[in-house]
């Protein structure tokens, strides 16, 4: 899928991705040239469909996690049937903080406020250890020390997780 | 006014940044690499239902392990998965880690990945996170997904054979096919029926067309194991599994005597190879094993 500027005979490049968190996706495409931005807005079915592919318009902000679309798109999960997180030493998926599973130790953690686990358990279990995985793992990226509700809706739309 | 001409999309090779082909290729390379440490994949097939397929995947999987191989079994029957349990394993809890899903040891070492392992209950059927309403839309693509997720994202490590269990259909092998281009080797499991000799041969053709270079047929419940003296009999004649390999030209690598234990065995989680190695049942995976890995 592509955008072109019809004007200016350009391919729009990527500029933005929104997801408000109802199943539906916003990503706008901008003209280099003359700087004209369109969103392409995709129902819950079309934003189902792309994730089903495994892919992310926009492109991947993170590396590819261990089954993350069995994961993300299973809807009757075994609560525990993943172990994220004990493996590498980092606490229970749902415990106040979470070391990332596999990379190399980075100093200090990401505390995750009241209001942030509160919203967590909001997240399918089969998936929270790996949505908490991922958010922690963008937030150390981001300078971030603690994680709230609102860093958590940046993460989201950063990392084009829907439904996380 | 003169009628303006916007260039098509093969016309414009800038991408848009977001990398969608990209991201396609990287699920292939990854799938790829992991392919690359397992020396043989076995996909075991029907395109008939209840032929045991996972039953014929799980006791090829054991007498492979018993033979000292370093053996995977892969569930690809995402909604009826069996080969798990058949091998032993359920309820187990799986580390991730940074390469993989670590899968889990079952019968005789086998290392297993399943469906079953992550359902919530034995009798929670798979669904998807869907919106209401047309989830039959993507329905196999989210499956095929996940099988794909299944051999690429599970840490099989080096491996000298992957048993690839397939649920019915030859729309399954097809998709498999696709993921996995070239298998090592494809079983056809057929009964001694005249249906599942129909459906089987679209099989056939399905593998011919593909080229995959190695594939033979299974007969499964061809004849009767007597439990006294070991003695077979047939239980249909003539045998539709015996006709089918002479009308195909496709081999026939080996003949599963029907047993009332292979079903009590498979139930309770330890395949007939090791739960009666000297069986008849049992010797002829034994064949299979040996044929599989010639």
């Amino acid at each position: 899928m592509k955008f072109l500027c019809v004007d200016c005979d350009r391919v729009m490049d990527f500029a933005e991705r929104q997801l408000p968190g109802d199943g539906t996706m916003a990503a706008v495409f901008r003209c280099d040239r003359c700087e004209r931005e369109v969103a392409m807005l995709t129902n819950p079915m079309e934003t189902r469909l792309v994730s089903g592919l495994g892919v992310k318009v926009g492109g991947r902000t993170v590396p590819d996690q261990p089954m993350e679309l069995v994961r993300s798109t299973v809807a009757d999960g075994r609560e525990d049937a993943f172990a994220d997180g004990e493996a590498a030493g980092g606490e229970a998926a749902d415990g106040p903080t979470v070391a990332p599973v596999g990379p190399p130790p980075r100093p200090g953690s990401v505390a995750w406020s009241p209001q942030a686990r509160e919203r967590l358990q909001s997240v399918p279990s089969f998936v929270r250890g790996m949505v908490k995985r991922i958010y922690t793992e963008w937030a150390w990226e981001q300078g971030i020390v603690e994680m709230t509700p609102e860093t958590m809706d940046r993460a989201r739309a950063e990392l084009g997780m829907e439904g996380m | 006014m003169a009628e303006r001409r916007i260039r098509t999309y093969s016309e414009v090779n800038h991408d848009t940044g977001s990398g969608i082909l990209e991201q396609v290729e990287a699920q292939g390379a990854r799938l790829a690499r992991r392919l690359a440490a397992i020396d043989r994949l076995v996909v075991v097939a029907s395109g008939k239902g209840g032929v045991g397929k996972s039953l014929v995947a799980a006791n090829l999987a054991a007498a492979l392990a018993r033979r000292g191989l370093q053996v995977g079994a892969a569930d690809a029957d995402l909604n009826g998965p069996s080969l798990g349990r058949m091998l032993g394993v359920a309820g187990a809890k799986l580390e991730v880690r940074e390469d993989g899903v670590v899968p889990v040891r079952g019968a005789e070492g086998v290392r297993v990945m399943s469906m079953d392992l992550l359902l919530a209950s034995d009798d929670a059927p798979l669904r998807w996170r869907e919106p209401e309403g047309a989830g039959f839309a993507w329905q196999s693509v989210l499956e095929t997904g996940a099988v794909r997720e299944f051999l690429s994202d599970t840490d099989w490590g080096e491996l000298d054979a992957l048993i690839v269990d397939l649920p019915p259909g030859t729309d399954k092998l097809q998709r498999l096919l696709q993921l996995v281009p070239d298998p090592g080797v494809v079983l056809l499991v057929t009964t001694p029926t005249e249906v599942a000799r129909f459906v089987v041969g679209k099989s056939i053709a399905l593998v011919r067309e593909a080229r995959v270079r190695r594939f033979g047929l299974v007969a499964n419940m061809a004849g009767h194991a007597c439990e006294h003296c070991g003695a077979q009999t047939s239980l249909f004649d003539p045998e539709p599994a015996v006709r089918m390999a002479e009308e195909t030209g496709v081999p026939l690598w080996a003949r599963i005597p029907f047993h009332p234990a292979i079903g009590a065995h498979t139930d309770a989680g330890r395949p007939i190879v090791a739960a009666e190695p000297d069986s008849e049942a049992a010797r002829a995976f034994e064949e299979l094993a040996a044929k599989v890995m010639a």
